[in-house]
């Protein structure tokens, strides 16, 4: 890969890049010719997007956290867990290492997505403490690390099928499941509407 | 950058990182070697000694894995007598009853039909390739949609998953694992090996150039 010392952009030379297939077009074009998806030098308008994605994957992780997730019939009782309630009954039984698991998955990265999203989303409108490259590498971890979040669904969805055992036990999914996989779906629509150029537009210091 | 770069624009050799929109002219690294963004990291290039053919026997691989996993027995639980067992295809059906469904089919979406669904389009752009031939029709928008459903394709996460309920039913009742459970452990190491094996750029260009005769 050949290129000078400064940091030349596609957009400096009035080109415009397609993200999908990193060919470049001079500015204005608006298909890519060899891919066909639509070329923006900058998705600006996609930070509204990015937004509104964001808010209404947060107030759907709010049913997510009250309502049950799981509701176990046995024989002699009814259970009904939720995210949290489920994580604190398993660590009772000593498998610690799970219970981290699902809180890590359920919680610590849905909120800390939460965070990290709005974050960037501010960090382009004014100046912040993170470098680019640490803001770069922080959306890196968001976009790779949104989707884990999908497991307490899944496991949702094997108990409930696995476990309908008449009478004796059954599992159902309680109406938080819904909630938690709209969350999970929104806050990765949320992640893909950003468009990580724009975190290196800002004139970069010379430590970086 | 050369001078020889400034002047044309459609000179296929010039891209752009996705990522930060640093400019370079592309310069093919040898076999297993990879082309790195010099300022975000991101790889661009990554070509692989037979890339596509791998990627073919891969993708037919996971097609094949795919098919018995959903279908044979995945789980089978017992307690006191009673017994159920559960394919993969019947965890997506979970929710199917009222209000659910829109799960159910979200659940078989990403952990069935969007796999099987970017097995079938890889294979669809690189068969004609590997083989030598023009692109099918539709070829570039069948890899876009390659691309685009990446990151909804969940199969790993699933299997972190099932170890997940299998704790959280172990005191509630025996659990056994049935064929299928294998066959999607095995699933996973062939998504992330095709994943590994797949330097888009590399089939981009191929298209562009068949595209262009």
């Amino acid at each position: 890969m050949s290129h000078a010392a400064p940091i030349e952009t596609a957009r400096d030379r009035g080109l415009v890049a397609c993200t999908r297939c990193t060919r470049v077009w001079p500015m204005g074009q608006e298909r890519c010719s060899r891919c066909g998806s639509p070329l923006v030098s900058r998705r600006t308008r996609s930070l509204q997007r990015v937004w509104a994605w964001l808010f209404v994957g947060m107030i759907c992780y709010v049913p997510a956290n009250i309502y049950p997730m799981l509701r176990t019939r046995t024989l002699f009782m009814t259970d009904e867990s939720t995210i949290l309630g489920g994580a604190i009954e398993i660590a009772h039984h000593g498998s610690y290492g799970i219970a981290a698991i699902i809180i890590i998955a359920s919680v610590v990265i849905p909120i800390g997505k939460f965070i990290a999203i709005g974050y960037l989303a501010l960090s382009l409108r004014r100046q912040v403490r993170l470098s680019s490259h640490a803001r770069h590498k922080l959306y890196e971890f968001v976009e790779f690390i949104g989707r884990w979040s999908m497991i307490d669904v899944f496991v949702v969805a094997i108990l409930s099928s696995l476990v309908q055992l008449s009478s004796v036990a059954s599992i159902n999914p309680g109406p938080a499941a819904i909630t938690f996989a709209l969350s999970v779906i929104f806050t990765m629509m949320s992640a893909l509407s950003f468009d990580p150029r724009m975190i290196w537009d800002f004139p970069e210091d010379t430590t970086a | 950058m050369t001078d020889t770069a400034q002047t044309p624009v459609a000179e296929p050799e010039l891209i752009a990182c996705p990522q930060c929109d640093a400019l370079y002219s592309a310069v093919a690294p040898g076999p297993g070697e990879r082309a790195t963004c010099l300022r975000c990291g991101t790889v661009l290039i990554a070509p692989r000694r037979n890339a596509f053919l791998r990627v073919i026997a891969l993708a037919i691989t996971m097609m094949i894995l795919m098919f018995g996993a959903t279908f044979f027995p995945f789980l089978q639980v017992r307690v006191s007598g009673f017994r159920n067992s559960s394919s993969v295809f019947d965890a997506a059906l979970a929710f199917v009853d009222g209000p659910m469904l829109p799960l159910s089919v979200a659940v078989a979406a990403l952990i069935v039909l969007i796999p099987v669904a970017r097995a079938g389009l890889v294979l669809y752009v690189l068969v004609p390739l590997a083989m030598d031939r023009a692109p099918l029709r539709g070829a570039t928008i069948a890899f876009r949609w390659a691309e685009r459903l990446k990151p909804w394709s969940m199969a790993e996460i699933f299997v972190i998953g099932v170890a997940v309920a299998l704790v959280k039913i172990s005191d509630l009742a025996r659990v056994d694992y049935g064929p299928a459970f294998w066959m999607f452990a095995a699933l996973v190491v062939v998504i992330t090996l095709q994943d590994g094996y797949l330097c888009r750029w590399t089939i981009w260009k191929a298209l562009d150039k068949e595209a262009r005769k």
